[in-house]
């Protein structure tokens, strides 16, 4: 919502400062976005009149003008200055606008500066009126009229000195869509008095020879009240000066007399209006639903193909105008018209708004009809209306004609001066408070408040409370403390989820992975390469072709950002990411996932060979350590169940029974390749919700069991097949005596061609170090050797495979 | 007693003159091994007069001893020269690096949720959540924003496709946290105190806009709870996430789902193109709030002439470019290993009010 200062005194009686409005404008809910001052602008180009002009004595297209300009204002000492100026148009004795040096030109950007021009100096300019961006015209400097006040702000002169002020209107305030709604405001406030507005009824002097009728199933509801007239013999040339300075201060081109006066009815009093061209309306005006095919050429130059049921208001011929939203082409008023019709009508917001979206059409009226025009000030609008279109324009007014009637606004809510403290908590006297009220147009009896015909937004005591609070300034409230739930300590507030969760990004960060947040949804092409993609998950409205679907899992986006870091040349990466992933497009059908990824190298180049390549194990290890932190069992199963994005022999996932804790492994290379990545890549996604929740709730540890007898290691070497996985023997191993054998570990394997001449064909070697503990007594050599032949027997058994001699 | 002064003398001497350990054992052997000349005079002893013997005896005692402990010494002296002269020879350049250590980071977003999260837990709240992808009710409907309602159009909302056959209105992405409002109030019903931390949506991307970003919703419903108590949970937020006291000011506003509504600005000045936060006379806009509206408390089924409360809505990536001067939200999400690297946070780094949420 745009305004000037000036519009805004029409209806405001105040003597408060620029910046005092500004500020309560803000303060009471219309946030200031932006403020244009012509004072600050233009204040410094004044009225001057040249001396005598003479060619340059070095330029032919340029003359040199001394100017008597007034630096102090009309009546001051006047000031001669020397100027050189290339407008056609200079010549001796022309009065124009004088910028000294110093000035900010707006129309070029540039700051003046004592110049010399071909040999000549030159101190300031004789301006165009394209320099000052008032229009574009730049054929010439500005003449004036010979007796312009010399030394006059040209901003004063021209009525140009009226600040715009660019509000933001929430949506439930329409009444903020008109200036006076604002005065009313700010009248409310304290910052001056509202000024009356004179509704005069202007009575018709012969019948309306256009009647109209709303079809019977709009006027229950989209169309309630329609009021229109003839006005005959009217004069439609340009609207007068002051109409179009303010039409053009606020963004809007003036057109004629007639159209300028809808948009400053439009504008001033939310009372949006249209007007017909009536000798091109044939017949009568009907507000009904559109038919099948009919189409509207409408005022912005573009055809509408319409639907059925949308509102139209229509003569003989078919639509003319797009009821509440746009007029027609057709039967729009130009210079030519001399017989007007004048519409002032009142649209259902709900069928406006639905109409407007469904058209895209953006307008003046529309935006404020589907917030809500005061119903109450149809008729007033259209007396208003027509007094100035006789005013500015001439001619003779018909009879009113109407059909249906103002809807009915009347509502009474109880007004509780105790509800203002408390729920805002301000203290405001019951008195101010009803006066607040009453200043803002509601009635009071008793107890009860009758909002406003133009509030429609005040739909309850809540709303009451806020007029009061918000007349009073929210900047006056005083914070008071919230009192704790409970005496003492706070609880602790998180729920299990939500520790694991955090669990599971700081270890993630422990082990050195970067952590990202990457968009919810995805490209298609990497949604379904990670089994997603479908439709259910499909945005309809994505903002781009790469943000289209949900991600089913979080190895993609973190893909995808590894290649974005290669490309900046960034080759060893861990990234990971905690966060959702989406199995279908329901609400709920979520899950959390902690996933990582290892690009490259796991350390930089350096003197102690740390470099290596990062590999699975690599991933399993960050994976599991992710599973630890989670509260995970440190046993859980391994298998080659794993998704398709990974590489078929290299990944594995770690599950409790059905329930899939992790998987992790190298990404398929063509999945690698396919994402624009240097690979390999490992990764690896765990699943938090699958880790079973500790079922009991104690911070008891089990007792510690210490036992002073010396353990004893020994260390078994099998010869088993290539394709047998170590956890066969570590489990078997672990199985042959579960009293004695307190942990078996992996501590070499043996493999590839020299392991394969040693031991022949399709052989390998394990080294596992069985650590026994015993309980009761000492160890004995024959008790050793028993149990190592019974890790020997179980896992050769286990694996198919012989000690390795 | 000459004798055994020339004794001393010869073998202080030659303990002193002892090149190496085999020299110093020669010498010892000489004076205190067996057939050593100190051990030879002790058997004299016995063929002395008892009052002979206890003069000599003592003093010989006395000689040995101090042979034996110039041997030790010198021993000892020969042993740390060693040492000396070996580690002489164990230099290593220490200006070459350490042993490179993996070092993560934690992204802001999550940090500064752990910081505001420590902070509301301290007065009461709990942390809420719910889904991403939202029914059009609990976005819209149960927030008092009905289907033509003006404010719907302004929320930029992404849909989720609907099948062939589906009549349901669109999901949508949740283009604000409030709707989990409305699924804690329909869970635990009033008194409540949660804060709702998260992802949401919105169909806009230019230099200040990501179509996601991340909101906090703070939700207190009890019997008397005022807007003036708004006020003073939000002041004592910002101060505690600031680390220095911070004025709010409220201005009127309006959100469909708060009667009455502000918004709210924090104090703070601009001073050379720097911003400060809690100083200065400027305020600049940070997050919307009032007293939750009656419709919307209906629609979770707590009843309004019993319960009334405040709701507030702010950026938490927002709070984060604020706190730690990041000038750019797109990059949040871009996942730049220098931009990680440089605005993210230690795993240990683990905001808590003990030790204060500064970061």
């Amino acid at each position: 919502m745009k305004f000037t200062l000036s519009w805004l005194k029409d209806h405001l009686e105040t003597t408060a400062t620029l910046d005092d409005i500004l500020f309560a404008l803000t303060d009471l809910g219309h946030e200031v976005e932006g403020v244009e001052n012509p004072a600050d602008t233009l204040g410094a180009f004044r009225i001057c009149r040249v001396i005598e002009a003479v060619q340059h004595p070095n330029a032919d297209r340029l003359r040199l003008c001394r100017v008597e300009t007034f630096p102090n204002g009309p009546g001051t000492a006047a000031e001669e200055v020397q100027v050189v100026c290339g407008a056609p148009n200079a010549r001796t004795g022309l009065v124009g606008v004088f910028a000294p040096v110093g000035t900010h030109v707006p129309g070029t950007g540039v700051d003046l500066k004592p110049g010399n021009i071909r040999g000549v100096d030159s101190n300031g300019m004789l301006c165009s009126e394209r320099e000052l961006m008032l229009s574009d015209d730049h054929d010439g400097i500005i003449d004036l009229p010979a007796d312009a006040p010399l030394g006059a702000r040209f901003i004063d002169y021209r009525g140009l000195n009226d600040p715009m002020i660019y509000v933001k209107i929430t949506p439930n305030r329409p009444d903020g869509l008109g200036v006076r709604g604002l005065a009313r405001d700010l009248a409310a406030r304290g910052l001056g008095t509202l000024k009356p507005l004179e509704t005069p009824e202007i009575a018709g002097s012969f019948p309306c020879p256009i009647s109209i009728e709303i079809d019977a199933d709009l006027k229950t509801k989209a169309a309630p009240h329609f009021t229109g007239r003839l006005i005959r013999g009217v004069k439609n040339g340009p609207s007068p000066k002051w109409m179009q300075a303010r039409l053009r201060a606020i963004g809007l081109r003036p057109i004629s007399a007639l159209v300028d006066i809808t948009n400053y009815f439009t504008i001033g009093l939310n009372r949006p209006l249209h007007v017909f061209d009536a000798g091109k309306v044939v017949g009568n005006l009907h507000i009904r639903p559109a038919t099948e095919g009919e189409t509207l050429l409408a005022l912005d130059g573009k055809t509408y193909a319409l639907r059925p049921g949308q509102m139209v208001i229509a003569d003989d011929n078919g639509p003319e105008s797009l009821a509440g939203i746009m007029g027609g082409e057709h039967s729009g008023c130009t210079e030519d018209t001399t017989d007007v019709f004048l519409e002032s009508a009142w649209w259902d917001p709900i069928t406006i708004a639905t109409t407007g979206r469904a058209l895209k059409i953006n307008s003046d009226a529309r935006y404020r009809f589907e917030r809500g025009v005061d119903p109450a000030f149809t008729l007033p609008g259209l007396h208003l209306a027509t007094q100035m279109i006789l005013d500015l324009c001439g001619g003779e007014a018909s009879a009113i004609v109407v059909d249906g009637a103002a809807i009915n606004t009347t509502r009474r809510y109880k007004f509780n001066a105790a509800r203002t403290g408390s729920l805002v908590g301000m203290d405001i006297p019951e008195a101010v408070q009803r006066q607040t009220l009453t200043a803002l147009g509601f009635t009071l009896e008793g107890t009860q408040a009758t909002p406003p015909s133009w509030r429609p937004d005040v739909q309850g005591e809540a709303d009451l409370v806020e007029e009061i609070a918000r007349v009073a300034s929210l900047s006056k409230l005083v914070g008071k403390p919230l009192p704790r739930t409970q005496a003492g300590v706070p609880a602790p507030i998180l729920t299990a989820t939500q520790i694991r969760e955090r669990a599971a990004r700081r270890t993630l960060a422990t082990l050195g992975y970067n952590e990202c947040v990457t968009y919810s949804f995805i490209d298609q092409t990497s949604a379904s390469l990670f089994g997603g993609g479908s439709d259910a998950v499909r945005v309809d409205n994505p903002i781009s072709s790469e943000m289209s679907h949900l991600r089913p899992d979080l190895l993609p986006g973190l893909l995808r950002a590894a290649a974005r870091n290669q490309a900046r040349g960034f080759m060893d990466l861990s990234l990971a990411e905690v966060g959702p992933a989406f199995s279908g497009g329901e609400p709920g059908e979520q899950h959390t996932q902690a996933a990582g990824i290892l690009v490259g190298h796991v350390a930089p180049r350096d003197p102690y060979g740390s470099r290596r390549p990062a590999d699975i194990y690599d991933a399993k290890a960050d994976a599991e350590a992710v599973l630890a932190a989670l509260g995970a069992p440190a046993r859980a199963q391994i298998n080659r169940k794993v998704p398709a994005w990974f590489h078929p022999g290299r990944a594995g996932t770690i599950a409790l029974g059905p329930n899939t804790l992790a998987t992790y492994g190298e990404i398929h290379p063509k999945i690698v390749a396919e994402l624009d990545l240097k690979g390999p890549v490992m990764g690896f996604t765990v699943y938090p919700a699958n880790v079973p929740q500790p079922k009991t709730k104690t911070t008891m540890r089990p007792a510690l069991t210490l036992s002073g007898l010396q353990a004893v290691e020994r260390d078994f070497a099998f010869v088993v097949d290539t394709g047998v996985e170590a956890l066969i023997a570590l489990n078997a191993a672990q199985g042959a005596d579960k009293a004695l054998i307190e942990s078996v570990r992996l501590f070499d394997q043996f493999t590839g061609e020299k392991a394969e001449a040693q031991m022949g064909a399709g052989k390998k070697s394990i080294a596992l170090t069985v650590r026994l503990q015993p309980t009761t007594a000492t160890l004995t050599d024959k008790e050793i050797e028993a149990v190592s032949a019974k890790i020997i027997e179980k896992v050769s058994k286990a694996t198919g495979g012989t000690l390795r001699g | 007693m000459t004798a055994l002064d020339d004794l001393k003398g010869k073998y202080l001497t030659a303990v002193a003159a002892a090149a190496d350990e085999a020299a110093l054992e020669e010498v010892r052997l000489a004076a205190l091994g067996k057939k050593g000349e100190i051990s030879l005079k002790m058997r004299e002893l016995g063929k002395m007069s008892p009052e002979e013997r206890s003069t000599f005896g003592a003093a010989l005692n006395a000689l040995k001893d101090e042979i034996d402990a110039a041997l030790r010494a010198k021993k000892a002296a020969m042993a740390d020269a060693a040492l000396d002269a070996r580690l002489r020879t164990e230099w290593l350049d220490v200006t070459l690096p350490g042993r490179p250590r993996p070092a993560g980071t934690i992204h802001p977003v999550s940090q500064v949720t752990e910081e505001l999260t420590a902070i509301f837990a301290d007065m009461g709240f709990a942390v809420a959540e719910g889904p991403q992808v939202e029914s059009d009710w609990y976005n819209f409907d149960a927030l008092n924003i009905p289907p033509e309602h003006p404010a719907r159009q302004e929320h930029d909302t992404f849909f989720m496709n609907r099948a062939e056959g589906d009549d349901r209105p669109p999901h949508v992405l949740r283009t604000h946290t409030s709707p989990v409002q409305i699924r804690a109030m329909m869970e635990q019903g009033a008194p409540i105190r949660i804060i709702c931390p998260g992802r949401v949506y919105r169909m806009d991307m230019d230099q200040t806009h990501s179509p996601m970003f991340h909101q906090v919703e703070g939700l207190v419903i009890g019997k008397d709870i005022s807007m003036a108590n708004l006020k003073w949970v939000l002041e004592e937020f910002f101060s505690a996430f600031f680390g220095k006291p911070v004025k709010t000011r409220f201005r009127a506003s309006h959100f469909p789902f708060t009667e009455p509504s502000a918004e709210v600005d924090i104090q703070c000045s601009w001073i050379d193109g720097q911003l400060r936060i809690g100083e200065g006379d400027g305020w600049m806009e940070v997050l919307g709030s009032g007293m939750v509206h009656s419709h919307v408390l209906r629609s979770a089924g707590v009843d309004p002439d019993e319960w009334q409360g405040f709701a507030f809505g702010m950026g938490i990536d927002r709070m984060a470019m604020l706190k730690y001067g990041i000038p750019d939200l797109r990059a949040f999400f871009e996942s730049d290993l220098r931009w990680l690297r440089h605005y993210g946070f230690s795993a240990l780094n683990v905001p808590e009010l003990a030790g204060g949420v500064a970061g």
